[in-house]
């Protein structure tokens, strides 16, 4: 009798043991990669499970880690808000399209200076942020704001100190708006920052920026929303102040040269169009065009057309924007041309 | 004829059986063991942190072999252009533990003091409980207090008194002046400080009590005051352990990660000011490992890591020789 039991208790805690350190449950799909998609990405991937029962395990490591992960093929996907150039993916043997957009708005703190009241322009920020404009009383900042009363305060810039697809589209839009930025510190995840104290994520940006008078930094969208946050217009490249809106932003989209751009390689910053927001920024999704796990990497795919087709009202009630459809037909089209 | 020996060696005393000798052999054998396992033990310490170091070297190889000795002392921090230099982070580590260790010394020596000379018998339980659980906060709860409660404290009190009273001072000036945006290495340098006081309070307050009393009543007799006690006989013989203590402090301070990266800026620019925000090497490490995208960068990464070891490494060198310095004193007064 000592036996069975015995013997029950071993086989129970043996299934169990299999069951925990077996292989990947059929149908979950693995991704790592960019923190800015990660909370659209769980909320996706809980919607889609509920419905069609594949689960997608997403680790939100940063962007480098997971292009470094879809490289050594240790997930099915990996997401990056920094776009890959053609001739690396080819290399990889990688395929690349946009999956959600979002938006990088400038956020100040000055006293008596409420959300919607301030304007700037790309040159202006490029001058904040390069040190030039070091006061609040500038001549420049009171042209720009006639009706505002800017104090005779230094400004203190924030920035991010981790590395970052966000701050890897405010740099490269200040390249495009200045040639200074441009040539002295250029567009990286991580770059030389003139001036400024740096914040570690947008949580950090935001706190900064909250508890620092007279400052100045750059948020996700989300987080503006969210935190109530003093945004500012920006001055786009039809000559029109923007507000950050999600129409502001899918008019970028719209307007922005996909249909040129091979791989979806483009950085959707100072889009032409006459509504749209210049800094508006997308992340990216990886996969392998010739996968090792064929049928993995088509459940992936029928998440993210799922997500891309159907998946709006959980990017809107998270702050995030959907792709608008004449794009998502793009990237079906790509799919079937490329991923096998 | 042989007689009996006992695990000694000596004559067996008689009345003892071979069984009680077998198992005095096997009590040997046990020592021998028991050596062997505690020898291992401590070996595996020096392994581990031999082989952590040499790790990290060989990782920041890359980085040391591309930038050489210019990578102590160059400020840039570029990882566009790939050029990285570790003279913030490892100025910024040593400032504002440097600081740390000047604003904890004195108030863990008071508070050690307080609790085993001049407290009444009642208070030292509570007090002491309350240094240990000062000592169990998370680091990252230090951070987030100082960032919502204490820089707009030091920005709006602190920072403007300072540069108005000290930063016009003749050399002292410069160290105190600058806009006062509240971040910066005087804030991490306070957070840190009072990070580390439970550490040395700790400990000193367990040495302090541990003087031998005929030492401390001998000297009462001889007609010293308390302080007297405390400066001519209980420092002295418990100095090692003090500084000890101290270092113990001191080698918190320098791997603080999360409450420092709240409150120093983060910034990668060298600033003689205290209130200009800076860098540590554990919080540019923390902050940009995840997302280093070069070999170089990450490289980079790594030899700071390392830099850091060497810093601990001098440090601990520091200690000793000074306690070795002080040891010399003591024999000539005797």
């Amino acid at each position: 009798m000592m036996g069975t039991r015995f013997a029950r208790r071993v086989a129970l805690a043996a299934g169990a043991v299999a069951a925990l350190c077996g292989p990947v449950a059929a149908g979950e799909i693995t991704g790592a990669g960019s923190t800015f998609v990660y909370p659209i990405l769980s909320k996706w991937s809980a919607d889609y499970s509920a419905k069609f029962g594949d689960r997608v395990n997403y680790q939100s490591i940063g962007s480098g880690g997971g292009i470094a992960q879809i490289k050594a093929g240790t997930v099915a996907f990996g997401a990056t808000d920094k776009p890959l150039a053609p001739e690396e993916l080819a290399q990889a043997g990688l395929a690349q399209f946009p999956v959600v957009i979002g938006a990088i708005v400038p956020v100040v703190n000055i006293a008596g200076v409420r959300p919607g009241q301030i304007k700037f322009t790309g040159p202006v920020l490029a001058a904040i942020y390069l040190g030039v404009i070091k006061n609040w009383n500038d001549p420049i900042l009171h042209k720009l704001n006639p009706a505002l009363r800017l104090p005779n305060a230094a400004i203190t810039v924030v920035h991010r100190s981790d590395g970052s697809g966000t701050t890897y589209n405010w740099a490269y839009y200040l390249g495009e708006v200045s040639a200074v930025w441009k040539k002295d510190v250029g567009a990286g995840t991580s770059i030389q920052w003139p001036v400024g104290v740096g914040g570690k994520g947008n949580e950090g940006v935001a706190a900064y920026v909250n508890q620092i008078p007279n400052s100045i930094g750059y948020v996700e969208y989300a987080y503006v929303i969210q935190n109530h946050m003093k945004w500012g217009y920006v001055f786009n490249n039809a000559g029109r102040f923007v507000a950050p809106t999600v129409a502001a932003f899918q008019a970028a989209a719209a307007t922005a040269d996909w249909a040129h751009s091979k791989d979806f390689d483009l950085v959707m910053t100072n889009a032409p169009g006459p509504a749209a927001y210049p800094i508006t920024a997308t992340t990216f999704v990886l996969m392998y065009k010739q996968p090792k796990d064929p049928a993995l990497s088509q459940s992936a795919l029928k998440f993210f057309k799922w997500s891309l087709e159907h998946g709006q009202p959980d990017a809107t009630a998270l702050d995030y924007v959907w792709l608008p459809p004449v794009l998502v037909k793009q990237i079906e089209r790509y799919w079937a041309a490329q991923i096998k | 004829m042989s007689v009996a020996s006992d695990a000694f060696g000596g004559p067996a005393p008689p009345g003892r059986s071979r069984a009680d000798l077998s198992s005095e052999k096997t009590h040997i054998l046990g020592d021998r063991v028991f050596q062997g396992l505690t020898g291992a033990m401590a070996g595996l310490v020096f392994l581990v942190l031999a082989g952590a170091a040499l790790a990290m070297l060989w990782g920041g190889m890359l980085a040391f072999r591309t930038f050489g000795a210019r990578f102590i002392y160059s400020a840039d921090w570029d990882a566009v252009n790939h050029r990285f230099g570790a003279l913030v982070p490892i100025y910024g580590t040593v400032v504002s533990s440097a600081i740390a260790i000047l604003i904890a010394v004195p108030i863990s020596f008071g508070i050690a003091i307080f609790l085993t000379e001049l407290a009444p018998r009642w208070l030292r339980g509570p007090v002491g409980a309350a240094i240990e659980l000062l000592a169990a906060v998370p680091s990252i709860i230090y951070g987030m207090w100082g960032l919502f409660v204490f820089v707009p404290f030091v920005a709006s009190d602190i920072e403007p008194w300072m540069s108005g009273h000290l930063g016009v001072l003749p050399i002292v000036g410069p160290l105190f002046s600058g806009p006062p945006i509240g971040i910066g290495m005087m804030t991490a340098g306070i957070i840190l400080g009072i990070m580390v006081i439970p550490f040395i309070t700790a400990v000193m307050r367990d040495v302090f009590g541990a003087v031998p009393r005929e030492l401390k009543e001998s000297a009462v007799a001889l007609g010293a005051t308390t302080w007297e006690v405390v400066a001519k006989v209980s420092l002295p013989y418990t100095r090692t352990a003090v500084v000890g203590a101290i270092f113990l402090g001191l080698g918190r301070a320098l791997g603080e990660t999360m409450a420092v990266t709240f409150v120093l800026g983060n910034a990668h620019d060298f600033s003689l000011s205290l209130f200009m925000p800076g860098n540590s090497i554990a919080a540019a490490i923390a902050n940009e490992f995840t997302e280093a995208d070069s070999p170089i960068y990450v490289s980079s990464l790594i030899a700071l890591g390392f830099l850091l070891f060497v810093v601990t490494f001098i440090v601990l060198a520091l200690a000793k020789l000074m306690l070795v310095r002080l040891g010399q004193g003591e024999g000539r007064q005797a």
